[in-house]
């Protein structure tokens, strides 16, 4: 009996030994082929990328300064201006943020109605929650520049487009975001509610977004911060505020670069700015939650 | 006890007061908002300089084509030719089916509007419920029998004569004259009409004899329909290669260099403060700036193309990504690395065996989720700096005519965000299992 325990377990140790540097040695192996084809991939689709871009990487790396450079030392040669070059584009400014406040609050909206709708055992109709998820997945997808594009052909250029464009795309993404929130949030509320006679309305706001609404704005308040940077993009093609003020002081070319260097210093202000004050009031609504 | 309570009394309607000045007050403040956003986007002037009629021809376009007959006046040559494009143009001696006669051009638009081209740039247009309209090109003017009071659905002057039907237009001028005929469907999507595939059917090209003797059927018409010069179906697909490449090299590329970046920001790997507050600022300043400025900036080193995208997304995520990271790996638990170094473990094994299997998760989901926003952001920036879909996208907006042309790219763009989307959402399911 002792025999045959003393042979066996150095046999059964051996095998796991085995047995475990086997797992280890595909898990390696498996790990090392994924590596490789990510590095294989990353490279050459460098390469690719590099040949048809119009000037080469390594041609054009030395050179990344000598822009910024040139606006940057005009803009100080003539930073008596500056302080004026701000003040005219301060309106412009104020569009961009606008828009992006505006296109916030409509998508903000949208997305609520879409995320109750779409959430199973809030909506109205059960049946169509399907149609309500695919609806706010649709909207998520189209890029706003291009409901934006086909609206400056419609409307005419100016902040209306833009904001329509992303006041589409922000109710898809937020409707998303709000129904992972409304779908951890407690029935009991809604039931009391219904069992006093409330309707649909009535349980969604008195009984669902006392819960859900810290999580909703925090969300709604990043939404802005991207909306910002959004429709600043959205002015380059067109549709009004610093981005289209910043295409045409481009166009100007050297000697009128303090106008575009008035224009970066504001877009990066703004962006700073709304970045830090979101995310400190994020901070204040999601505090003591998740922890 | 009366007192107290009816202080709690005081303070519970004092808190209803506040509860309810809450609640319109807030209600309140966003209507005011946006009554001052209906003055300052000017929506009242918007109906003015809303153009009605370009949205009829983007809503009728985008799903239908046009046929042109176009008769230059000066030689009398006539043209047929989808779109009016080269492109799309009838080979010589061929022409549509509604097309007829030899000195006498019958043009049947269907519903009894029949236009007639006679010799010497004589045009006879017959409407059903109008008088026959005689229309003679002399120079560059136009001679007519049109009446004084014109319906509004022609409009005439000495250089021009427009006439709109539900079945076609027709435009003349000195110089030519002009009718469009026009048909529901994207017209030539499989094959241009100088291809001998064009007009045949699925099961001839698939299982018929040989249209053309060189070439086995599907490789011809494969071939063909790749290289279809109206609707460039190879620039598109290269042009939507572009945009996911520009996506996956800036989001893969920042997440690369965003990696030990993190570590230097995140309080707990980095000792020196000031190396820390260095690296955040540098966070800070690179997102601050923005995919906008830095696409403006990389463009000009190195020019339009997909390479300069890929890098403005890098530089913006970095940032982002940095962030993020140093979030993570500030919340790791210590008690996986205290584990680990009490095996004997030096500082980068802590690091590999410690640190990185708890973060990594966190981080995957994150670049996942980034990889398909930056798919939608790689189709504007293309806008921008020139590279991709969203070049084409711009492209056949701003040329105003080929309506068809924008919906399959907004198609195209639609189901290719949804795809990568679904595609993330797959990966991270593989990756890092299901949430729940």
């Amino acid at each position: 009996m002792a025999d045959i325990s003393i042979t066996g377990a150095p046999q059964s140790v051996d095998s796991i030994q085995s047995s475990y540097m086997a797992q280890v040695h595909r898990r390696r192996l498996y790990g090392g082929l994924t590596l490789l084809i990510f590095v294989v991939l990353m490279v050459s689709g460098f390469n690719v990328a590099d040949d048809r871009n119009a000037g080469g990487f390594w041609d054009g790396l030395h050179q990344i300064g000598d822009y910024p450079a040139d606006v940057l030392s005009e803009a100080w040669e003539k930073r008596a201006d500056l302080p004026g070059l701000i003040a005219k584009y301060f309106p412009a400014l104020i569009e961009t943020i606008n828009i992006a406040a505006v296109s916030t609050l409509i998508g903000a909206l949208g997305g609520l109605f879409l995320s109750l709708l779409g959430t199973r055992g809030l909506a109205k109709w059960p049946r169509m929650i399907p149609v309500f998820r695919r609806i706010s997945d649709i909207m998520r997808a189209v890029p706003e520049i291009v409901i934006a594009l086909m609206l400056i052909f419609v409307l005419g250029g100016g902040p209306v487009p833009a904001m329509i464009a992303i006041a589409i795309h922000t109710a898809g993404a937020l409707g998303k975001l709000f129904s992972e929130v409304s779908e951890n949030a407690d029935l009991k509320p809604v039931e009391g509610l219904a069992s006093t006679g409330s309707n649909w309305s009535q349980r969604m706001l008195l009984g669902v977004m006392p819960q859900v609404a810290p999580n909703y704005i925090s969300y709604a308040l990043l939404r802005f911060e991207i909306n910002i940077r959004a429709s600043a993009i959205l002015g380059f093609v067109g549709a009004g505020g610093l981005g289209y003020e910043l295409r045409n002081a481009m166009a100007w070319g050297p000697g009128r670069f303090d106008e575009a260097g008035a224009i970066f210093i504001l877009l990066f202000g703004t962006i700073v700015f709304f970045d830090q004050l979101s995310s400190h009031y994020r901070n204040r609504l999601t505090e003591g939650q998740g922890h | 006890m009366t007192a107290d309570l009816s202080m709690t009394k005081q303070a519970a309607d004092r808190l209803f007061q506040r509860k309810r000045l809450i609640g319109f007050g807030i209600p309140a403040v966003i209507a005011v908002y946006l009554v001052y956003i209906f003055f300052a986007f000017d929506l009242p002037g918007l109906a003015q300089r809303a153009n009605l009629d370009n949205a009829v021809t983007l809503a009728s376009d985008s799903w239908s084509h046009k046929v042109h007959v176009t008769r230059d006046n000066r030689s009398g040559d006539i043209r047929y030719a989808v779109e009016g494009e080269r492109k799309g143009a009838y080979p010589e001696g061929q022409r549509p089916d509604w097309v007829s006669g030899d000195d006498i051009i019958t043009i049947d638009l269907g519903a009894d509007h029949i236009v007639r081209y006679l010799p010497d740039n004589r045009t006879e247009i017959d409407i059903p419920g109008f008088s026959l309209i005689e229309v003679q090109a002399e120079g560059r003017r136009l001679v007519s029998n049109l009446p004084e009071d014109l319906p509004n659905w022609i409009s005439a002057s000495e250089r021009r004569i427009g006439i709109i039907t539900p079945e076609g237009r027709i435009t003349m001028t000195g110089a030519r004259t002009e009718v469009f005929n026009y048909f529901p469907g994207w017209e030539l999507f499989w094959f241009t009409l100088d291809s001998p595939y064009h007009g045949q059917s699925l099961g001839t090209i698939l299982f018929g004899d040989r249209v053309v003797a060189e070439r086995s059927n599907i490789a011809g018409a494969l071939s063909d329909w790749w290289n279809n010069a109206m609707w460039r179906h190879k620039d598109v697909a290269w042009a939507i290669g572009e945009t996911i490449l520009m996506a996956f090299l800036g989001t893969m590329g920042a997440a690369i260099l965003a990696l030990p970046l993190a570590f230097l920001a995140a309080k707990r790997f980095s000792p020196f403060m000031l190396l820390r507050a260095a690296t955040r600022r540098l966070f800070d300043f690179v997102r601050g700036v923005d995919a906008l400025i830095w696409t403006v900036v990389l463009a000009r080193a190195f020019g339009p193309g997909p390479l300069t995208g890929a890098l403005a997304i890098l530089i913006t995520d970095t940032g982002t990504f940095g962030k993020i990271f140093s979030e993570a790996l500030e919340n790791v638990d210590e008690k996986q690395i205290e584990g680990v170094s009490s095996t004997g473990a030096k500082p980068l094994q802590r690091y590999r065996f410690g640190v990185i299997p708890q973060v990594v998760p966190v981080l995957l989901a994150q670049i996942l989720y980034f990889l398909e926003s930056n798919t939608r952001s790689a189709t504007i920036i293309g806008a921008i700096t020139g590279g991709g879909i969203g070049l084409m996208l711009t492209q056949a907006i701003q040329t105003q005519k080929d309506w068809e042309e924008v919906a399959y790219y907004i198609v195209l763009i639609v189901v290719m965000v949804m795809v990568m989307d679904w595609f993330s959402g797959w990966l991270r399911g593989k990756l890092i299992g299901r949430k729940e």
